[in-house]
Formats: C-alpha cells, structure tokens, sequence
C-alpha cells in the first residue's frame, strides 16, 4: 500500500485507508481512485498529488 | 551589466504560479531549458499554507516544501535566488536583473500580488503586519512569540476569506482575536447574508470576537500594546495587529515594459501579454494576470493555467479555460467551500439554513443554479453541485 502526496497543500492520500468521506473506501490503489476525485483540503485534481517515497 | 545568459523559457517568480508551470511544462518536454528568477530564497512553499500553520503547529521552516536546489534538480530548471528584474525589453527580449542580462526566447510573468494597506493614523501604523509570503509568516510567529496563552490579542483587519482563516488558526493556537471590517458580514463579497451568519456564529462559537461595518483609523503605541480606535470611536487593545484587507496584483514591471495593464497584467486566451507585436512572446500568469475581466488569486485557476501555458510552450498552442473552481475556506470552526456565479451573473440567492450547515444557491431567473456556497454538512456536495456550474471562461 502506497502513499501520495497533494503537492499544493500536503494532504496524504493513503491506499490503506483511503477516503471514505467522499466515496473512496480503505484498500483503494490510487490507480483506482477516479480522476474526478480531488483533493479533500484543497481542491486540486488527483494529477496534481505525487507518490510519497517511505 | 557583462553578463549576459540566454534562455528558452524565463519565468520571473518562484510562487505557486511560476512553479506550476515550470513543473507542467517539464512533463511536456523533457528537454525545454527553464530558467527561473526568484526574489527570495527560491524554495517552494505552498502559500495557502500559511493561513492554517499555526494550529498545525508548523514553523515557517517547516512550511518550505522544496528549498531551491532540491527544486532545481527536481524539475531539471535553473533558479537563481535573491535576484529583481529592474527592467523588461520586449524589442531586444532581454530582461534586465541584478545579476546581468537574460534574453529569452519565452518570457514569463509570475510576479504575484501583495497585501493592499490602508492608511491609518497614529504612531503604530507602521508596525502593522500583513502575511503573503513565507518570510512574512517567520516574522508573525515571532511576533506572536510561539503558542498563545490566552492572553496575547491580535486584531485582524478584514473577515474576508485570509482574515477569517488567520482568525480560526490564531483562535485554535490560544490566542485572543478580534476581527473588524468595513462591511456588514464576514466573506463580504463571497456570502449571502444568512450563511454568513452562520459562519460568524460558529466562529464566535469558537471564540472570535467580530466588528462590523467599521474599520481601524488610528493605531497607537502604549507601553504594553496597541490601541486602536475605529471609525465609530471607539477603543480597543492588541499585543498584534495583523491586515488582511485583500491582494493588489504586481503590475508595475509590466507597465513600465508598455505591456498592457488594468487591475493585472491583461493577456489574451493564450496567456500572451503582447499578442500581434512580433516580438518573443511575454506571457502572464498566477496573481498577477487579468484576463477577460478575471483576477482570481486561488489555486485551482493557477493550476488550469499552469497546464494551459505548458502546453502552449511545449508546441500546442492552448487556450485558457476555466470550469467552475469552488474556493475552500480554512476555517475549522465552520467548513466553508464556495462557488461565487460567474462575473457579472444576474440572479438571487436561495438559501437553506440548518442547525448543521448552509446550502445556498445563485439561481437565474429559469432556477439554473449559477453559484453555491457550502457550510458545514452540506460541504460534502462540493463536487455533486460544482460539475452542474457553469463554466467561467
């Protein structure tokens, strides 16, 4: 399970628990997330996130 | 100056905007050399950021998310730091800095905006603080002296979006604060009147204390603080007095280049400054840029821009389009997210009131819905409701 970064305003996006609060349940892959999803702080798209490294 | 650089694409400000679309651009083309020019460090940060930091517990250092160099390897770019632009010339298509000559092939104008101040009397006036960049925010905290114990006081100068932020975050660090403004309501030009009484409630729910239809005329120093008297008379005290009145675009660099000036730099669909002239093209974006009509100091319009003008760079000429773009306030206290109606737009303003929330709407005269504001509970139709608005440009 990986990690993804807004690069605007550094909200994670986590596979692990996903995003429940607007559709996106735990366990979803990022490649999966649709591209209408976006950012839940700031409003950017999914293109604008980049993948954490750990 | 002897020194004398060219360059492919010369992008002059290291803000949201100048980053943006060095980043976009370098996924188009791996090979475009980029140079950008930065009045400060050259880091990256990201602005909006700020005016929720404190709460968060965040330092100014903390905030920098790529210092130069990291940003420079990263997007393959030159930056080169601490250096103004004294002059542009759009005939020669060179560019005049305190480091030598840049000529360029594309020119880009980043420049940003900056806090407008209002005039106040007194002998405190000039120690008013405004915060539009990362340095500005260093200077706050060490203005505020770290956490607050309740006692410190800030007055905020304007409840529009960035004062009411810094008046939720001040308020969750343990701070005393007090908001005055010119209008009746908070978020003035973004609300109706009824869901911004809902904000200003769960505000002072949370402690902000708001003044309305007033403003500060005269600021003074006593031994211990600061008083200030409002336009009404009256007498208040702060430790810290912070403005928030709103953002002027930079354009002075442009004006004095002959580029074409009003509220912004005006530039056409492609972003171009000085279309028709035949020069190397000069292009603007981010705060500093109007177009038809437009000056929107927010993410989500300097994103679109961003990829617009990267494409546009890259070989595909690309015209700036906007779909609705709701702006997010930071505000815990009362989450908020609004759609204004396109500029212009003629309608009413239908709004549902809750215990948990605000759904209100900009209807036409046929009940199209042209606008929305959001609070509380009802900010999970943001994007329902933002894909039915119509497009702004």
């Amino acid at each position: 399970m990986k990690t993804y970064v807004c690069i605007v305003c550094g909200y994670v996006y986590s596979e692990a628990d996903g995003d429940p609060e607007h559709g996106i349940a735990a366990g979803t892959r990022w490649d999966d997330v649709p591209n209408s999803w976006c950012c839940p702080d700031c409003g950017v798209a999914k293109a604008d996130f980049e993948m954490q490294e750990i | 100056m002897a020194n004398e650089l060219t360059t492919g694409v010369l992008i002059v400000g290291s803000g949201m905007a100048g980053v943006t679309l060095a980043r976009e651009l370098r996924k188009l083309d791996a090979n475009v050399d980029i140079t950008l020019i930065s009045a400060d460090g050259g880091g990256f940060y990201s602005k909006p950021n700020i005016s929720n930091a404190l709460a968060a517990g965040k330092s100014a250092d903390q905030l920098m998310m790529s210092q130069r160099d990291a940003l420079a390897a990263q997007l393959k770019i030159q930056i080169h730091s601490n250096v103004q632009v004294k002059a542009i010339s759009p005939q020669s298509a060179t560019a005049v800095t305190s480091i030598g000559d840049f000529e360029y092939q594309h020119l880009v104008l980043a420049l940003g905006a900056r806090p407008i101040r209002l005039p106040i009397a007194g002998d405190g006036a000039a120690d008013v603080l405004s915060i539009n960049h990362l340095d500005h925010y260093a200077e706050f905290r060490r203005a505020l002296g770290g956490k607050g114990d309740g006692k410190k006081r800030v007055a905020i100068l304007g409840a529009g979006l960035i004062g009411c932020e810094f008046a939720n975050d001040l308020r969750l660090g343990g701070f005393e604060v007090e908001v005055f403004d010119l209008a009746p309501q908070a978020l003035g030009r973004l609300l109706p009147a009824q869901t911004a009484a809902f904000l200003q409630q769960r505000m002072e729910n949370a402690g902000v204390k708001f003044h309305f239809n007033t403003s500060i005329a005269k600021l003074e120093k006593s031994a211990q603080h600061y008083r200030l008297t409002d336009s009404h008379g009256a007498s208040h005290e702060a430790d810290i007095v912070l403005s928030a009145i709103g953002l002027i675009p930079e354009i002075e660099l442009a004006k004095a280049s002959g580029l074409p000036v009003n509220r912004g730099i005006l530039v056409d669909q492609h972003l171009q400054a000085n279309g028709g002239k035949g020069h190397a093209p000069i292009y603007a974006l981010g705060d500093c840029m109007e177009i038809s009509g437009l000056n929107l100091p927010f993410i989500l319009p300097i994103m679109a821009q961003g990829r617009a003008l990267a494409k546009t760079l890259s070989g595909t000429p690309t015209e700036l389009h906007y779909a609705a773009m709701p702006v997010v306030v930071k505000t815990p206290a009362c989450p908020t997210v609004v759609c204004p109606p396109p500029q212009g737009s003629k309608g009413v303003w239908q709004e549902e009131v809750s215990a948990d929330g605000v759904r209100a709407l900009f209807v036409d005269a046929n009940n199209k819905p042209l606008g929305f504001a959001l609070l509380g509970s009802a900010t999970t139709e943001r994007q329902a409701l933002a894909a039915q608005m119509p497009a702004w440009l």
